[in-house]
């Protein structure tokens, strides 16, 4: 019986992928074990292993070609006697499996379009590249490390792997060993390491494979980190950024899905950030970086690979702090950071449909948050949705919630809606996994609420 | 170390080591599944496999008896399916169904079986340390003469709290058998680039705690160290460490590209010192076993694995009330 090679999924955010190269040529026995081709991720090329055994009766898929979706037929195998033309046109193999692993967000990059801010952070007629989240955050420790002998990248799998997610790939081969450093697993070690080189006058950027991570090492961003300046009467201050992959990835299940977003908020002491395009990361780590306070930098597996447009300019700072007005609108203020941004200007777009003139705002910092931009909004439209991925109970969008209350309560229409995951931990079978997930049509659906419709 | 025990020389007998290869192959076969599952999409997540190492946790199990409770990281289908697990609530728990051992709510790094004595199963480096140090404490408390299996990595091994755990352990004489899997890498981190202390085991003197290092290719010499160190620990003088030197051929998970090791080096682990080829010529060249006789071994595992991959898709998704279920006890 012929068997059907199919495009597999190599990564748990992978949907699709180029088939970069085939080991194997049509008449090829294959044995399983053997590496038939390579395949490139966004994030990796990796070897693809044969299961099945027999031999090489067509290439359905030639080498060199973008963008195949995992569970397409992508080769024929079969056995003595047969011939690839006995094969049946493919049965489609893909409805056997359960819908893909990834977020249901992740097929869709926002376009570049949407996001346009209503001021810029950059003059107008700068020139612009087209960037990955990824790409930007690479360029904007590079630019730093260049610019600053003294920042140097630390964290687990950073140098020689390249980064587990590929951030620093590229940076072990510019700067060498004695800045790019990889750590054993010793997440508080390296993490109070850092706070103690920080007071010794360096700027360590400390990479978390992912912030689920740092829970090892929360006494140090916290008790060592953000609280030393005060205790020493300002003798200590402590340089340091702390970043990595924040909130859900796709099926990697409760210990490795959490959004850090409010418990880092809450923090005195602490600088929160958490971008969504690819020019706010750049900016913004490059700022973080030369920050004199410790700044807890929250990125997003999902968005890595997302491309945005990025200002080509020498320095391209975005000041923390500040929120960026992603879509004005005059019907009703819809707050989010961070992935929460997709399902925000996904539902304002459909909302647009249906006559409702949606204002997004991307916080983009955390904490120090800028209210006054929400409450000017809110003033104008009455209305207030806020849209995150973590906890309910305690969210930044309580937070928001309460100081509009304290600050623009006659200028209310409608009670405020916080939109978050749900309240618990994150399921891994599929189906649970997105009902846990806040959507666009939450998102939509509340919307209509606060504005009666 | 690296000369291997003969069969006669650890006086195995004929029934044990048939048990010994077909739960080594029980594993082996239904890691491959799991792989080609998740290439299908039916797997998704972070997905470890345990090919490579089935000879430490199938000699670990052999010197166990009911009661005794063991724990793991994330590269747990093998510890599970020689618990005693069922190979098809461990598959549909790999796909996210009701009829896996979390209802589908953990996936593969987070399954538990409390009959089975299997505490997972645990997604953070190291964390099972000291929990599975704690499971020792109340058997002790209780007065029991259980042991507690805690296998962690080389990687872990350097984490803090493995340390913290130790030293309680020493100190409360816990009967705690460390279990450290040594593969050699954590994720790309070869052991020499994470460490300048090569003997994992040796941390233990430190705090006073007995241990040594073992050829974890070797099932037959992984038992016999086990046997020692659970009979230490039952005679209420553990805890013990066991470094086991083993090595895994497949990727860190399924998305690990592996470029910090070359294809030779898997290769030549493979050809030269797989536990189930060892298991496999003793049988044969000692004439305990007919080439038939582990065929019909190698049709029956394969069926029982088929089996598992059938019920794991067959098995519903949980049912959207799940979600809302377990949250709270
Ligand atoms: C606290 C923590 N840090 C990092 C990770 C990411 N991570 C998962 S497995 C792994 C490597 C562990 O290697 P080792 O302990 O040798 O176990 P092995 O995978 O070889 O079985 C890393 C870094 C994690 N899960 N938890
Ligand atoms: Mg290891």
């Amino acid at each position: 019986m012929a068997t059907q090679i199919l495009m597999p999924a190599l990564s748990p955010t992978m949907e699709e992928g180029t088939l970069a190269k085939w080991l194997v040529k049509e008449g090829d026995e294959v044995k399983s074990g053997m590496i038939i081709a390579e395949i490139e991720t966004d994030k990796a090329t990796m070897e693809f292993e044969a299961v099945d055994e027999g031999t090489v009766g067509k290439i359905l898929i030639a080498e060199g070609t973008e963008g195949v979706k995992v569970n397409t037929p992508i080769a024929v195998l079969v056995e003595e006697g047969e011939s690839a033309e006995d094969v049946a046109a493919p049965a489609a193999p893909v409805a056997a499996a359960p819908a893909p692993a990834a977020a249901p967000v992740a097929a869709a990059p926002a376009p570049a379009a949407l996001v346009a801010p209503a001021k810029p952070d950059w003059p107008e007629g700068t020139a612009m590249k087209s960037m990955t989240v990824r790409e930007a955050l690479r360029e904007a420790m590079a630019e730093e490390m260049r610019a600053n002998e003294n920042v140097f990248l630390m964290g687990e799998e950073v140098g020689e792997y390249q980064g587990a997610y590929k951030i620093s790939q590229g940076l072990l081969d510019e700067f060498g060993a004695r800045r790019v450093i990889d750590t054993p697993i010793t997440e508080m070690g390296f993490a109070g390491l850092a706070v103690g080189a920080a007071w010794g006058g360096l700027n360590p950027i400390v990479e978390f494979m992912t912030f689920n991570f740092a829970m090892q090492a929360i006494d140090h961003i916290i008790n060592s980190a953000a609280k030393t300046n005060y205790m020493s009467g300002g003798q200590l201050p402590c340089p340091i950024v702390f970043r990595g992959p924040n909130g859900a990835a796709a099926r990697v299940a409760a210990q490795h899905s959490q959004d850090y977003a409010a418990w880092y908020s809450q923090i005195p002491g602490l600088k929160v950030v958490m971008p969504y395009t690819a020019a706010d990361a750049k900016g913004l780590l490059k700022a973080a970086i030369r920050d004199p306070n410790p700044v807890v930098f929250l990125e997003n597996e999902i968005l890595y690979g997302r491309t945005f447009d990025v200002p080509v300019l020498d320095d391209f700072i975005v000041p923390i702090g500040k929120a960026r007005i992603a879509r004005p609108g005059k019907d009703v203020t819809i707050v989010s950071f961070g992935i929460g941004m997709t399902y925000a200007l996904e539902a304002a777009e459909r909302l647009a449909k249906d006559g409702i003139d949606a204002e997004v705002i991307d916080l983009r910092t955390i904490r120090p948050m800028d209210t006054a931009t929400i409450i000017e909004s809110v003033k104008k439209t009455n209305r207030l949705v806020t849209v995150e991925e973590g906890f309910p109970q305690s969210s930044v969008g309580n937070f928001i919630s309460a100081t509009v209350m304290q600050q623009a309560f006659d200028w209310l229409d409608a009670p405020v809606i916080n939109l978050c995951g749900k309240d618990v931990p994150m399921p891994y079978a599929a189906n649970l996994e997105k009902l846990a997930l806040v959507t666009t049509d939450e998102v939509v659906a509340a919307v209509k609420q606060v504005t009666y419709r | 170390m690296a000369t291997r025990k003969s069969a006669e020389k650890s006086n195995v007998s004929r029934d044990e080591l048939l048990k010994y290869y077909r739960d080594m192959l029980l594993i082996r076969r239904f890691e491959e599944k799991a792989g080609q599952l998740y290439g299908m999409g039916m797997i998704g997540g972070f997905c470890h496999l345990y090919i490579g190492q089935e000879a430490v946790v199938v000699g670990l199990e052999a010197a166990a008896k009911e009661g005794d409770k063991r724990i793991t990281s994330y590269r747990d289908h093998g510890h599970m399916l020689v618990a005693g697990m069922d190979p098809k609530g461990v598959m549909a728990e790999l796909t996210g169904r009701i009829g896996g051992y979390s209802k589908g709510k953990g996936g593969s790094m987070h399954m538990f079986s409390r009959e089975k004595h299997f505490y997972g199963g645990h997604g953070i480096v190291g964390a099972q340390v000291p929990l599975g140090t704690g499971l020792g404490f109340a058997d002790k408390y209780k007065g029991n003469d259980n042991v507690t299996f805690v296998y962690f990595g080389d990687g872990a091994a350097n984490q803090g709290q493995v340390y913290e755990s130790y030293n309680m352990a020493e100190l409360w004489n816990l009967p705690v058998i460390y279990v450290i899997e040594n593969n050699q890498y954590a994720m790309g981190t070869s052991t020499k680039r994470a460490t300048k202390s090569p003997n994992l085991w040796e941390r233990g003197a430190a705090y006073g705690i007995k241990g040594e290092m073992v050829d974890g290719m070797d099932v037959m010499a992984v038992k016999a160290a086990a046997e020692k160190a659970v009979a230490v620990c039952r005679a209420g003088e553990g805890p013990y460490i066991l470094e086991m030197m083993t090595y895994r051929y497949r990727g860190h998970s399924m998305s690990d590209p592996a470029k910090y090791r070359t294809r030779e080096e898997v290769q030549k682990v493979r050809e030269t010192r797989d536990a189930i080829e060892h298991v496999r010529e003793l049988l044969i060249e000692g004439n305990l076993a007919s080439d038939d006789d582990l065929k019909a071994i190698d049709k029956e595992i394969k069926a029982i694995v088929n089996e598992a991959a059938d019920f794991s898709k067959e098995s519903p998704e949980p049912d959207v009330s799940e979600l809302w279920t377990d949250i709270y006890a």
